[in-house]
């Protein structure tokens, strides 16, 4: 009735190729994003922002990232949690050297960075596809993890081999830090998530994010028809890095403000943003949300039912946790294997026809 | 959409619950999953079991009831940061998150809030300097202290010197594992011993490499910094290549029932250290039973009364509980808040006398804290296994670590890390 393209008439070819053509989801999005950046900063707390927001929004970069890499260039990557790593020791690294230029650039010099390693990393996958790829990327995760544990360089020679964010300020505001207020710890990841999703969005619906997928659809095919596959590759692993790159920099100095490589960024974090990708629907930017808040927020809200509602000992809510999430992957990757973004598009065919459906 | 919606009732519903103000609330964020949990649980149920014991022999302390806060962190820094801002809100008064990674969470965030962290023999060793570390305690010992005491018994049983010795560090590669290394590195430069460091990655299941490299090099001494389940599989590697126990040395977190029984026999003679006497005929022993466990409160399944980490545990929850009548003290008022613990703390005195009153004689060394020193007087015993008894001997007495070997490194580095956060050194 209301989500229809009728009666939208589009004059320019700008106002045809727009990323959302139908009326009432442009809508919807200034709403999210009204809501985002004009009603949340104003009644978050720190638990919130700690405990949900924040990790979600750093996340949804990371899955953005790996979605590039693997959604829409079909590149098996295992080396996400090493990939972050490289951007929290890069911040680190960047924030002690130059303490007086601004974090918004360390951040997205952190990325660039990761880039660089990424894209050394995926020279590999001209030559190798698939579980062998995979295995490859491995390789990378366990090699930066071991490098950043064993060169002391990279944590400043301190005795414990942790990484500490200091106090940096943005226009006068503590952004990283204990003192950050819980509105600038989220309003920072909400401007670096609104920032990378709307160029996640618009590099994969133009050339570039076409040559990867022609790339992942069939390479042999894609390369007939005029796609540089050593280009689309690793364009695929150095843009993947340079979000990826961008998620362990907020990781670090935002959200934990003290980071130990071995424990942050080991083989669980690249599962885990995997199993975001995987969820959350492979090849969609809505997708990399989805599975994003999927996995933040299913343990804290079973943790809320199980200890706090219904007052059960914590170690059996903990083991309930990995029983519960496990199930409900299976169930999705049976059920829905095109993830939470495939009920997304479902929902809104349906929408197109209701009430009416025909 | 949905379930975003479910979290947020729920968790409305929890905080407007609220926080009731006349209690004394004491977070513990414990673990009891994953591979941590051994070392967690008995830590945790002796915690949970003496303030609630206190609780229904006492009523509490000052006549204020204690409430405990349970959350489970798996060891794992983002669930810690997770129960850290969870329950901070109702009035904690202390966090002890027996994890050295979320205390290095902690520190700045904790002294941001103004809510005192209890790292006992774990975490931040140079938090020591109370000047620099206004919120942070780690009385009675550190690693340092830890490392040192080391150093000083294996002087004592080569008659005053290692020169020309070769000892191996096992750690874990954890901010855990490698803060004795300064340290140790320092003491054999003094004493004239090669140190071999030997890093094993989290979780610790996997040391073939590391032992391999011990049988081939033949260290006099192997010194170990383990945790969970690392510690039971390096004893069952030693023994498998046949090193010999007695030249085997953990530190106070490698030195559980739990670490020794699984290799049965072959963990004869494994040495480690202590920071308690480990004494099941304890008086409070007695009290916890009483009124805890035969009331069905026991925390966890009852069934680590008077184990190392038990002891420890209660320990921890002892110390906190004297910190608190001690706030109340100064304070002259029985609902304290957060910020008159840290007081309290600060001027702790654990006198022979009252550990015995209390019912746990000779349970730990004497110490006080003071504001320039929070780090306690760091002695620590060794004990040994004996397999066929299943129990821990204590060999030696307290043995004092070499403070002029800490302290300098203590200063260096709480004076680097107030140069970093810009805190100006001083007592509050």
């Amino acid at each position: 009735m209301f989500y229809r393209e009728a009666g939208d008439f589009k004059t320019s070819y700008e106002a045809d190729s727009q990323t959302f053509p139908i009326k009432f989801d442009r809508y919807r999005f200034w709403a999210v994003l009204a809501v985002a950046y004009l009603v949340i900063p104003f009644i978050i707390n720190d638990y919130w922002a700690n405990a949900i927001l924040v990790p979600f929004l750093i996340y949804t970069i990371a899955a953005i990232g790996l979605n590039i890499l693997t959604g829409y260039c079909g590149q098996v990557s295992l080396g996400t949690g090493g990939f972050m790593a490289v951007g929290a020791y890069a911040m680190y690294k960047l924030m002690t050297a130059f303490p007086d230029v601004s974090v918004v650039i360390h951040v997205f010099l952190a990325g660039g960075i990761t880039a660089v390693v990424g894209a050394a990393f995926g020279l590999p996958s001209l030559r190798i596809k698939g579980f062998y790829l995979a295995v490859a990327t491995l390789a990378a995760q366990f090699f930066l993890v071991w490098l950043f544990n064993k060169v002391e360089w990279f944590y400043n020679y301190s005795a414990s081999g942790q990484i500490n964010a200091p106090e940096r300020f943005v226009g006068g505001i503590a952004v990283t830090g204990p003192n950050t207020d819980a509105w600038a710890k989220y309003m920072i990841c909400l401007v670096f998530v609104t920032v990378c999703a709307i160029v996640a969005r618009n590099l994969t619906r133009g050339t570039v994010g076409r040559k990867w997928m022609a790339i992942r659809d069939m390479d042999i095919a894609a390369e007939i028809i005029g796609v540089n596959p050593l280009q689309a590759k690793l364009s695929a692993f150095a843009v993947s890095s340079f979000f990826i790159g961008i998620s362990g920099a907020l990781f670090f100095s935002v959200y934990l403000g003290a980071v130990e490589v071995g424990e942050a960024f080991g083989i669980q974090k690249s599962f885990l943003v995997l199993f975001m990708v995987i969820i959350g629907g492979l090849g969609s930017i809505f997708g990399s949300f989805a599975g994003a808040g999927f996995l933040v927020l299913l343990p804290v809200a079973l943790k809320v039912i199980g200890v706090d509602l219904l007052g059960w000992p914590t170690d059996i809510v903990a083991h309930l946790q990995l029983v519960i999430i496990g199930a409900l992957i299976m169930f999705f990757l049976i059920k829905e294997p095109h993830g939470l973004a495939q009920f997304w598009r479902i929902a809104k065919e349906k929408l197109r026809l209701w009430p009416f459906p025909y | 959409m949905k379930l975003k919606t479910l979290a947020a009732m729920a968790l409305a519903g929890t905080l407007a619950a609220g926080p009731a103000l006349a209690e004394l609330v004491i977070p513990d964020l414990s673990y009891r999953t994953g591979p941590y949990a051994a070392g967690g649980t008995p830590f945790s149920d002796g915690y949970q079991d003496y303030f609630n014991m206190l609780n229904a022999r006492d009523g509490g302390v000052g006549d204020e009831m204690f409430r405990i806060v349970e959350c489970e962190t798996g060891y794992n820094t983002e669930k810690g940061v997770e129960c850290y801002e969870s329950t901070k809100g109702e009035g904690a008064l202390v966090y002890q998150p027996l994890s050295t990674g979320i205390t290095y969470q902690l520190i700045p965030k904790a002294t941001a809030d103004g809510i005192p962290i209890h790292t006992m023999g774990y975490g931040r060793t140079s938090a020591a300097n109370g000047e620099v570390f206004n919120w942070v305690f780690n009385y009675p010992a550190n690693y340092w202290d830890a490392a040192s005491v080391m150093v000083n018994y294996l002087l004592d049983e080569n008659g005053g010197s290692l020169e020309g010795k070769k000892i191996a560090l096992v750690y874990h590669n954890s901010a855990y594992g490698k803060e004795p290394i300064r340290t140790l590195e320092n003491l054999s430069a003094q004493h004239g011993f090669e140190l071999t460091q030997l890093a094993v990655d989290h979780p610790g299941q996997e040391q073939k490499s590391q032992w391999l490299q011990i049988r081939r090099e033949r260290p006099d001494y192997v010194l170990m910094w383990g945790w969970g389940v690392m510690n039971q599989v390096a004893v069952q590697e030693a023994a498998n290549i046949g090193f010999p126990m007695e030249n085997f040395i953990g530190n106070w977190w490698a030195g559980a029932e739990h670490d020794v029984t699984p290799a049965g026999d072959a963990a004869n003679g494994y040495k480690s250290l202590n920071m308690n006497r480990v004494d099941a005929s304890l008086p409070v022993f007695d009290d916890i039973r009483k009124y805890v466990h035969d009331a069905g409160n026991a925390a966890g399944d009852g069934s680590n009364v008077a184990t190392v980490l038990y002891t420890r545990g209660m320990y921890a929850a002892m110390l906190a509980a004297e910190a608190v009548a001690t706030a109340q003290e100064i304070h002259g008022v029985a609902a304290i808040t957060s910020a008159m613990m840290r007081d309290g703390m600060e001027a702790l005195d654990i006198t022979a006398a009252r550990m015995e009153e209390l019912g746990m004689a000779a349970i730990g060394p004497e110490f006080s804290v003071s504001c320039q020193d929070h780090g306690g007087s760091g002695l620590g015993i060794v004990q040994q296994w004996d397999a066929s008894a299943g129990a821990w001997i204590a060999l030696t007495d307290y043995i004092a670590p070499d403070d002029a070997v800490t302290l300098p490194l203590i200063m260096e580095d709480s004076s680097a890390f107030a140069a970093e956060n810009n805190i100006e050194a001083g007592c509050m």
